[in-house]
């Protein structure tokens, strides 16, 4: 036991000439920490409204609501939602701000709010640039006044950072071939994810669902994600069905809008939605067996389709399982459309779109292959034998620059059909593609394939790609350029076909080109201007043209394509049901949509579908 | 004489807590005392069966308000048991400084109501400062002062701030430096000695029957420390020592409480010179959405402030806990250890024991 004494206490004594250790509060402020939870701030710039502040809050103190004066924007994932924070519950532990995808949301470091009215406890966060009222300078700033709405600018406590964020924002790599490999034959690019890596990949999602507006089919992605998550690829296939009848072909050349407007994409790579499908459509080896669709009770009505492209093939789908008897005439040999002819085997093989196709058909849909209408079948005995008729035709024949001597080059689009579904073309050792979309990239790629597999071992291989767009501005997506560059592409941008150049023989001998000014005019309407003294000669003796691609109406008998409407931009006009000006002919994708790709055309089937169903039930009700 | 029934609490000036006691008394000695929980039970361990793994660290902390951190702790630590997660290297050095921080605020904490209890104010308040200039630094540390939400399950949530293990040590030499003045004012003074000495005396025997922990057994010559018994966070790193005495009475709990305090703060700055400089601080959990735990159970336990506290959680294979329960020290000493020590003793005396047990009441209720 310690001594103890009455006398000792008094030492205390000398604390009575010390500084006080109280502060005269509030003429004497404390400095705040700099990680301090307190208010909310959120960069409505920044926030997506994604939702996942509210979805985190473990006491539901965040409520999503709507901001009348936002637009929403679903195609770059921006909803017009932003967090209201109801400051009864909020427990201030800034799970919010590292769960933000975007980084948007910042505690700060006030904390003062004295109020009669309760409902001032409920509010919506901005930042200083939104709302000067509320974010007061040091000047202006007084603690008597000191409120949610009286706050001091620039005073951020704890603050997103991705070091801690809770959310994953890598992606798991995809497996794929190596440019110096793949670039010698055609395999398969994409290996796939296996097991651990889609779960692992998949087990990123957040589940704020911007993807499936951004969506033009509006597919349920995060409970597909989440049922390949849960490891179940039957469940998730049967989500993706209820949507998307085309998964395997989908899961490989999807454009993906859906990643576009993923929130992880924000702050780091977003969710890779397509290649989770290809993993759910893979996994599954034999649609017929293992899902359960089935066929809608027969209505006795007929539905004609032209064009087995992901559009026909879609409608098909929706149309039998509605229970309308389905005819689907094509001109190819196999269901696909341009989907069969266009996208290289290495990106899409026949085998994916085969399973496909073959499991609409094993639901009773009749197709009849090799059968071109307005050729072996008029299109008005079509508008005889059926219900109603939908044309999904597609764009099947390429642009031509139509500069001297054009005649000699070669279509990109018959290119790409003989490679894939016909005789593999012969290439040259130097190429040109004139071009720089999607389909050029297709053609380039293709091309130094069949170079190396023509001529093995040649140095003097080169495959040159001639776009108007300068970079940065290319309509080819990034991967596509990235992709075609590591298999040595080259890319000669901002120069635009002049001429042909033959040689004394009437061979090709190269393209002549020249600097391009501007691709579009000031009202943004498609005008290149060139500086025409500014001049390069691409020495090559094959030139490709991918500049485009538009349909084929000669199927069409005169007084119906008198009666077919456009658009301005040159589309076909159709209502809210997906009808043509002619009364029974629906239509959709490539002809209809400005996307021109397959899941905007299953968007269009899906209408076409709901709008099919109307028309045929007011016709049996007449 | 006649025995008169008296309630002490909840509305009482000597009452620390929402908790109530009744006390049968005989004159001014206390018969028989039945300790009264329940005014402050607001089903903690029902709510988190409805909140995500992820989402209820912020709401465990707030069960003890003196000393949130353990809670955080423990919490942590069953899931990561659950769900087989390392907390990486430095990520357990740093638990483990935060959590010692924490005892030293906690017991400043018990010592203002135990000095503000027997009327030694002045000791009371510099109690009070100590605590909120270490206030300061779970502020700087943390974002905020009293529940911090930091010890997340795999780790903690950021790492230390540039210059944050200075400031640290500054604060607490600054501490350390008040204590010849705290044993001057307080501990060796004979008013307290008075006042303390044989008070709610608590033999080693029965402090073992009835589940005492912490310093309540510390304080009748046990050894008994999670700290060493089951070492977790970087426990294992450093050599400290378990400070004890053998009165078992108020007067020995409150030197073992100082002991305690001072051997935390000379264990920081061991952890402090053995952490690693540099290294990821928490281990990457699942998206926290999808968070799901393979179904089992677990039992975790630490050393807080008060002693042991234990937390045993099943899952059922889902993305919320199946059934949480807290096993925490003031249970046992404020409902059987409290009635125990409060028998003869006399009615002016009732929080002297209960503060010098260090009962929290809310961990009571949970």
């Amino acid at each position: 036991m310690s001594k103890t004494s009455f006398l000792n206490p008094f030492k205390a004594i000398k604390y009575l000439f010390e500084k006080p250790q109280t502060l005269q509060y509030p003429f004497e402020v404390k400095e705040i920490a700099d990680r301090y939870r307190g208010f909310h701030k959120n960069d409505w710039d920044k926030c997506t409204g994604c939702g996942n502040c509210a979805d985190i809050c473990p006491n539901k103190a965040i409520e999503m609501v709507k901001i009348a004066e936002l637009t929403a924007k679903p195609e770059e994932g921006m909803k017009d939602e932003r967090p209201q924070l109801d400051y009864g519950r909020c427990c201030f532990c800034g799970l919010c701000v590292d769960i933000c995808p975007p980084g948007s949301l910042t505690l700060t470091k006030d904390f003062f709010h004295i109020h009669f009215d309760t409902n001032t406890f409920t509010f919506i966060p901005k930042d200083e640039k939104m709302d000067k009222e509320t974010y007061k300078s040091e000047k202006d700033y007084s603690i008597f006044q000191a409120s949610i709405t009286h706050r001091k600018e620039n005073y951020d406590g704890f603050s997103p950072d991705m070091q801690y964020a809770l959310f994953e924002p890598d992606r798991v790599e995809m497996p794929e071939i190596e440019p110096d490999v793949r670039k010698l034959s055609f395999i398969e690019q994409v290996i796939g994810y296996n097991k651990e890596e889609a779960r692992q990949e998949a087990g990123r999602c957040l589940e704020c669902k911007l993807c499936e507006e951004a969506c033009p089919a509006n597919l349920k992605i995060s409970d597909y994600i989440d049922a390949i998550y849960r490891d179940e690829p039957k469940e998730s296939l049967e989500k993706i069905y209820e949507d998307n009848p085309i998964p395997s072909i989908c899961g490989r050349i999807c454009m993906a809008h859906c990643e576009d407007a993923c929130s992880l994409h924000i702050r780091g790579d977003s969710l890779a939605i397509r290649w989770l499908k290809r993993y759910a459509a893979d996994q599954i080896k034999n649609f017929k067996e293992e899902l359960e669709l089935k066929p809608g009770t027969a209505t006795g009505k007929k539905v004609g389709i032209i064009g087995a492209g992901p559009s026909g093939l879609s409608l098909a789908y929706f149309l039998r399982l509605q229970g309308h008897e389905v005819v689907v005439y094509d001109e190819l040999p196999g269901g696909g459309g341009v989907i069969r002819t266009g996208p290289p085997i290495y990106r899409l093989p026949l085998e994916a779109i085969d399973k496909d196709v073959n499991y609409i058909g094993s639901l009773g849909v009749d197709f009849k292959f090799n059968t071109r209408v307005g050729k072996d079948i008029e299109f008005e005995q079509l508008l005889k034998d059926y219900d109603a008729v939908f044309m999904g035709i597609g764009n099947t024949v390429s642009f031509s620059t139509r500069v001297a001597n054009s005649e000699k080059c070669v279509l990109a689009l018959d290119f790409l059909k003989d490679n894939k579904i016909g005789e593999m073309r012969k290439v040259d050792k130097q190429v040109v593609v004139i071009g720089g979309g999607n389909v050029a990239m297709d053609v380039a790629r293709e091309t130094i394939r069949l170079q190396h597999l023509q001529y093995p071992d040649d140095k003097s291989l080169k495959t040159m790609v001639v776009s108007l767009e300068d970079w940065g501005k290319l309509p080819a997506t990034d991967v596509e350029i990235k992709e075609a560059k590591e298999e040595g592409i080259e890319f000669n941008p901002a120069w635009g076909p002049k001429e042909v150049v033959l040689d004394d023989k009437g061979n090709i001998k190269g393209l002549l080109c020249k600097k391009v000014k501007s691709v579009f005019d000031e009202n943004g309407r498609f005008a290149p201007s060139f500086y025409e003294e500014q001049e390069k000669l691409l020495e090559s003796s094959m030139i490709i043209e991918a500049i485009g691609q538009k349909p084929d109406f000669s199927f069409l008998p005169e007084n119906f394509s008198d009666k077919l409407k456009f658009t301005e931009r040159k589309k076909v006009k159709v209502d809210e049901n997906g009808m043509t000006s002619i009364p029974k002919v629906f239509a959709g994708g490539d002809i209809v949509n400005i996307n021109l790709d397959a899941v905007t055309a299953i968007a269009d089937a899906k209408v076409a579908a709901e709008g099919i169903a109307k028309f045929l039930l007011n016709n049996k009700n007449k | 004489m006649r025995e008169l029934e008296l309630y002490f609490g909840p509305q009482h000036l000597g009452m620390v807590g929402n908790f109530s006691i009744t006390l049968k008394v005989e004159g001014d000695r206390i018969v028989k005392a039945d300790a009264n929980p329940g005014y402050l039970h607001r089903g903690f361990e029902k709510l988190m069966e409805q909140r995500t793994w992820m989402q209820n660290f912020p709401l465990v902390c707030r069960i003890n308000v003196v000393e949130p951190d353990h809670m955080e702790l423990i919490y942590s630590m069953a899931v990561e048991k659950l769900a087989g997660i390392e907390v990486p290297e430095r990520g357990k050095y740093i638990r483990s400084i935060f959590c010692e921080m924490a005892r030293v605020a906690s017991h400043l904490f018990g010592l203002w109501a135990y000095a503000n209890m027997l009327g030694f104010d002045t000791v009371a308040h510099w109690a009070m400062y100590h605590r909120d200039i270490l206030l300061d630094m779970f502020e700087e540390l943390t974002g905020a002062r009293v529940y911090h939400i930091y010890v997340r399950p795999g780790g903690v949530r950021r790492d230390f701030p540039d210059g944050f293990i200075d400031r640290l040590v500054k604060t607490l030499h600054k501490i350390g430096g008040k204590v010849p003045d705290y044993n001057a004012t307080f501990f060796e003074n004979r008013l307290f000695q008075k006042r303390a000495e044989g008070i709610g005396v608590v033999t080693r025997e029965e402090a073992i029957r009835m589940g005492a922990v912490g310093h309540t057994l510390k304080a009748t010559g046990m050894k008994y420390d999670i700290r060493k018994i089951e070492p977790y966070a970087a426990y294992d790193q450093v050599d400290f020592d378990i400070p004890t005495r053998t009165g078992g009475d108020a007067y020995s709990r409150l030197l073992t409480i100082r002991d305690d305090m001072i051997e935390s703060v000379h264990m920081i700055f061991k952890l402090i010179d053995k952490m690693p400089n540099k290294g990821e601080v928490y281990t990457k959990t699942p998206n926290p959405f999808k968070w799901k735990i393979p179904a089992g159970e677990a039992y975790v336990r630490c050393e807080s402030s008060r002693g042991e506290l234990g937390l045993y959680i099943v899952s059922d294979g889902g993305d919320k806990p199946y059934r949480a329960h807290f096993n925490t020290p003031s249970y046992n000493h404020g409902l059987t250890v409290l009635e125990k020590a409060l028998e003869g003793e006399s009615i002016s005396d009732v929080g002297n024991i209960m503060i010098s047990l260090y009962v929290v009441p809310p961990e009571i209720d949970r």
